[in-house]
C-alpha cells in the first residue's frame, strides 16, 4: 500500500510540475514536450487507479497524435517567439487572482465532499479499490461500448471523420502556376493528336 | 496512507487551475492556449475516471473516452484554423483576430 501511495505522489507531483512548465516555458517546443510528460504521468495515474485501457489510449492518442500535431505546427510556422512573450508579466496578476479563486473554490468543494457525507456515500467513495474481477478493464469497457453505447461510439467516429475532413479542407490550397500530372488527359491522348504526317519533297525542308 | 478519491480530485483541480491560469498568462500565444485547453480536458478526464473507479461504474470511463475523442478533434481543427490564419496574416497574435469580420 505504501508503494502505491509513493507512486501516486510521484506521478501527481510530476504531472502538476510538468503542467506548470507547459504554461510558463519560454519556447513553445518545450511547452509541447512538457505536455507530453504531463500526459505520460496522467497515464501513470490512470494505471494506478485501475483504468489501463484509458491509460493506453491516452498515450496513443495524446502523445502519439495530438502532441506530435502540436509539435509539427509549432515547428512549421515561422513564429517570432520573443514577440509572443511580450506582456506575460502584465497578465500574471489577474491570472493569479482568478487561479486563486478557482483553486479555493475547488478545495472547498473537495473538502466538503470528503468531510461532509463520510457516513453514507463517503464510506463508499473513499473505500479502497474495488476487488479485481475476472474480466479485465479493457474487456469490461469493450463489452459496454459495443452493446449499450454502440450508437454513441459510432457518433464519436463521425466526430473524428468530420474533424479529419474539416482539417483537410481548411488546409488544402490550390497554388497557381504548379504543373501537375493530368492522368486522364494522358490516357485519352490519341495518335491523331500527337503525330502529324507531312509530305516532304526531296531536297527541300519543311 | 490510503490514496482515496479526494487525492485524485485534488490533482485534477490543480491541473484545471493551471489550465485556466495558462489561458490568462499566455494571452498572445494561441498555441499555448490550445495546450491549456488540453490540460483542462485532461483534468476533467482524471475526475471522470476517479469517480468511475471509486463508484465502480464503468460509464465514467466511457464518457472519458468520448471526451478524449472530442479533444483530439478539437486539437486537429484548432491547429488547422491556426495554420490557415498564419498563412493569411503571417502572425498568430491573438489580438489581431478581432480584425476578422464576416
Amino acid at each position: 500500500m505504501i508503494v502505491q501511495a509513493l507512486a501516486f505522489y510521484l506521478f501527481a507531483a510530476v504531472t502538476v510540475a510538468a503542467a506548470f512548465m507547459v504554461i510558463v516555458a519560454r519556447n513553445p517546443v518545450h511547452s509541447v514536450l512538457f505536455l507530453i510528460l504531463t500526459f505520460f504521468n496522467a497515464a501513470g495515474l490512470f494505471v494506478l487507479i485501475g483504468a489501463e485501457f484509458l491509460a493506453m489510449i491516452l498515450v496513443v492518442v495524446y502523445v502519439g497524435a495530438v502532441a506530435v500535431l502540436f509539435l509539427f505546427v509549432v515547428m512549421m510556422l515561422d513564429i517570432d517567439f520573443v514577440e509572443l512573450r511580450q506582456g506575460f508579466l502584465q497578465y500574471v496578476p489577474i491570472g493569479a487572482v482568478i487561479g486563486l479563486i478557482l483553486v479555493a473554490e475547488l478545495i472547498l468543494v473537495i473538502g466538503a465532499n470528503s468531510a461532509g457525507d463520510a457516513s453514507a456515500a463517503g464510506s463508499a467513495l473513499s473505500s479502497s479499490f474495488p476487488p479485481v474481477s475476472e474480466v479485465s478493464n479493457t474487456d469490461a469497457l469493450g463489452r459496454l461500448i459495443y452493446t449499450e453505447y454502440a450508437y454513441l461510439f459510432e457518433a464519436a467516429g463521425m466526430v473524428l471523420l468530420v474533424a479529419m475532413i474539416g482539417a483537410i479542407v481548411l488546409t488544402l490550397r490550390q497554388r497557381p502556376g504548379v504543373r501537375k500530372q493530368n492522368i486522364s488527359a494522358q490516357v485519352s491522348r490519341r495518335r491523331e493528336d500527337g503525330v502529324e504526317l507531312r509530305d516532304v519533297k526531296p531536297g527541300q525542308g519543311i | 496512507m490510503e490514496i482515496g478519491l479526494s487525492h485524485y480530485l485534488t490533482v485534477a483541480a490543480i491541473l484545471f487551475t493551471i489550465g485556466v491560469l495558462g489561458i490568462f498568462v499566455n494571452r498572445k500565444n494561441i498555441i499555448v492556449i490550445l495546450m491549456s485547453v488540453e490540460l483542462m480536458l485532461l483534468s476533467v478526464n482524471i475526475n471522470l475516471v476517479a469517480f468511475s473507479v471509486f463508484l465502480s461504474d464503468l460509464t465514467g470511463q466511457i464518457f472519458a473516452l468520448f471526451v478524449l475523442t472530442v479533444a483530439a478533434a478539437e486539437a486537429a481543427i484548432g491547429l488547422a484554423i491556426l495554420v490557415v490564419y498564419f498563412r493569411n496574416r503571417g502572425s498568430i497574435a491573438v489580438e489581431d483576430i478581432h480584425m476578422m469580420k464576416g
